[in-house]
């Protein structure tokens, strides 16, 4: 999931669509974002590579939205309703997930495991397609 | 007290002179007999029954004799305080009296060798001057001007030497101590052969050879001064300067108490360390009060469990009734030592209320009478007269107001064991001191309250004039890390234990200013 600058990115990843739930004025996803290009790298625990300020999945409210639609902790949020989230500060990320006027957010996201399993399947049968879909993108540098 | 009588016996006197030496041995004697006394007290409680009165101590504590405790008990371990005292007051008496003959003359003796030396060394660059006039007038070539002008140096030379020698030599003695000072010894004997060498030059190239060039004379008296100069310069730097970079850590404790102290000392012969550490003790320990040591008495009470201990400050005071192990009081200024465990506690809070309750009933009785004396100065400043304000001077004014708080403060005293510390006459004096300057009642309390260092009390509670320096090693060696050695009075001893500051290595780290910059770096989770 590291980048190379100037590069495109490609990662493994997949479509998870969350309804958000209305709760006392508020509508919340449940779930909880860190990082973002102004926040401290090195302290994330989900990153594998200690460079990467992209947004995370820290945490996942049990029996939230979130849940029911598969997010799980860990995952690096790469869209959200087709806005870009690899290169956003954390706020901008925090307004893209929030926007009341939405009701759904759809998102892109990526994981490890997905990477695994990819490679796994494609290992196994090299002619299979897999069932994920690939995310490229260009960095603007 | 058995303590002190072993430790003088194996301890080694470093005093040699005739006065000191005979002090060392008839205390050891002393002491010696003291403890046999003692030990003989002891067998006589614990082998005969208790009704028999104990030797020699029932003439000097009469009122022991009036408890109905006193067949129980053993005398022997309060056989300290009172019974001290006065076998104390006794020995400083003839100490005072045999040791000022032996030092006067030691001390004499090398008043008038510094005089001879003084004269000499004062007198020779002038006789250097004078005796070529008188000796061989004639043949002497006239004093040009470069030579009367070399009079005008000699002649201020001299006197700045002069004032200089007075700076720093004719000053009063602090101490007499027990062998020599070296360096001062050392310079003396350094000027005496600078002295005869210039002599011996003198008299036989110029005497002999009855040189004419006079200002070659004066320019060798005018040298010879010089160089007196350079040798006082040695001797401020030998004597004075040596000693103020601080080298060693001295760590004094107190035998009795365990009080402890730590002072810086520069590089010192021992018996100079000494020396300034008795000056800081008269000025930094609290005074001694050997009426507190109730420490002593349990510890000695403990070997003879089962005895009661009985208690000899006065009849106001219960008799204890402990026959447990007892604790050992330390700083706990209790009012009769030693209690029962479980008498502790009140003993101290009935301490405080005493303390309490007198303080606040002087302060009361102060007031009143500041309130009184107010009135009678401004009395004394319309020139009036009141009935209560007759114009009086501090000392009247303290002696009026002193018998309304006498009591409560007598009371205080006895109940913190300082009674012997404080005269009736001392505390007039301090509360008319207190009226002169305008004090609060709080500052005349403060003295009473807390015990001060030993220079506070009057001349003749200062039992400790007479100082013995025992050491290992010599007292004119310098001290060295780990040096022991012990200080002691007739009371008590200070035992000094000296650490070398060590040698510190610092090195350097430059830190260019352009460096300090700052990332603030983020870690924040929002819930969505």
């Amino acid at each position: 999931m590291s980048f190379i600058p100037g590069q495109p990115v490609t990662a493994v990843v997949q479509r998870i669509e969350i309804k958000k739930l209305h709760q006392k004025d508020n509508l919340i996803l449940g779930f909880s974002i860190g990082g973002g290009i102004d926040q401290d790298p090195g302290q994330n625990p989900f990153s594998e590579d200690k460079t990467d300020k992209g947004i995370y999945v820290t945490r996942i409210t049990p029996g939230g939205p979130a849940h029911d639609a598969g997010l799980m902790m860990g995952d690096k949020i790469m869209q959200v309703n087709g806005w870009d989230m690899t290169m956003v500060t954390h706020d901008q990320a925090r307004k893209r997930l929030t926007k009341k006027k939405e009701d759904v957010v759809r998102l892109l996201v990526t994981r490890k495991s997905l990477e695994h399993a990819v490679k796994q399947s494609m290992g196994s049968s090299p002619g299979l397609k897999h069932s994920g879909a690939t995310y490229n993108h260009n960095l603007m540098q | 007290m058995d303590t002190e009588s072993t430790y003088s016996g194996y301890s080694y006197y470093s005093g040699r002179s005739r006065g000191s030496h005979r002090h060392g041995e008839r205390s050891r004697d002393r002491h010696k007999s003291r403890s046999k006394d003692s030990r003989s007290e002891k067998s006589v409680t614990i082998n005969t029954p208790p009704a028999e009165p104990l030797l020699g101590d029932s003439a000097v504590r009469g009122e022991q004799v009036q408890d109905d405790n006193w067949g129980e008990t053993t005398t022997a371990v309060t056989g300290t305080s009172e019974h001290s005292l006065s076998q104390e007051d006794i020995v400083r008496i003839t100490k005072d009296l045999e040791d000022s003959v032996g030092l006067d003359c030691r001390r004499y003796f090398t008043l008038t060798l510094a005089v001879i030396l003084g004269l000499l060394v004062f007198l020779t660059p002038l006789a250097f001057l004078v005796l070529p006039h008188l000796l061989w007038p004639e043949k002497l070539q006239s004093c040009g001007t470069a030579c009367e002008g070399l009079f005008i140096s000699v002649a201020f030379k001299l006197l700045i030497l002069l004032l200089a020698v007075w700076a720093l030599f004719f000053r009063p003695p602090r101490a007499g101590l027990p062998r020599v000072f070296v360096f001062r010894a050392l310079l003396a004997v350094l000027v005496l052969l600078f002295v005869v060498s210039y002599w011996l030059f003198y008299g036989v190239r110029i005497l002999d050879s009855q040189d004419e060039n006079y200002q070659g004379i004066v320019q060798y008296a005018v040298s010879l001064v010089d160089a007196l100069l350079f040798i006082h310069y040695l001797a401020i730097v030998l004597l004075e300067l040596r000693q103020l970079q601080p080298c060693f850590s001295a760590c004094v404790t107190r035998s009795t108490d365990g009080e402890i102290r730590q002072y810086n000392l520069g590089q010192l012969s021992i018996q100079r360390a000494a020396l300034a550490i008795l000056e800081h003790y008269y000025c930094d320990f609290p005074v001694h009060n050997p009426a507190l040591l109730s420490a002593s008495k349990s510890r000695a009470a403990k070997h003879l469990a089962g005895l009661k201990v009985y208690n000899v400050d006065g009849p106001g005071n219960n008799a204890a009734a402990g026959t447990g192990p007892l604790s050992v009081q330390g700083h706990d200024r209790c009012s009769s030592p030693p209690q029962g465990h479980q008498s502790t506690t009140s003993c101290t809070t009935r301490r405080l209320s005493t303390r309490g309750a007198s303080a606040s009933a002087k302060r009361a009785w102060w007031w009143q009478s500041r309130r009184r004396s107010h009135i009678s100065s401004a009395c004394r400043r319309r020139s009036r007269r009141r009935l209560q304000g007759t114009v009086m001077d501090p000392r009247e004014a303290a002696q009026a107001i002193f018998p309304s708080m006498a009591r409560a403060l007598q009371k205080y005293l006895r109940t913190t064991k300082q009674q012997h510390c404080h005269s009736m006459e001392s505390i007039q004096q301090h509360l008319a001191f207190c009226i002169t300057n305008n004090m609060t009642p709080k500052a005349f309390l403060e003295s009473y309250l807390t015990p001060g260092p030993t220079l506070q009390y009057s001349r003749d509670h200062w039992l400790a004039r007479q100082w013995t320096l025992i050491s290992e090693a010599s007292v004119t060696s310098g001290l060295k890390d780990g040096t022991v050695f012990v200080l002691k009075c007739v009371d008590f001893s200070l035992v000094v234990t000296a650490k070398k500051i060590p040698y510190i290595q610092m090195s350097e780290e430059y830190i260019d200013p352009k460096s300090h910059k700052f990332v603030l770096r983020l870690q924040s989770e929002t819930s969505v």
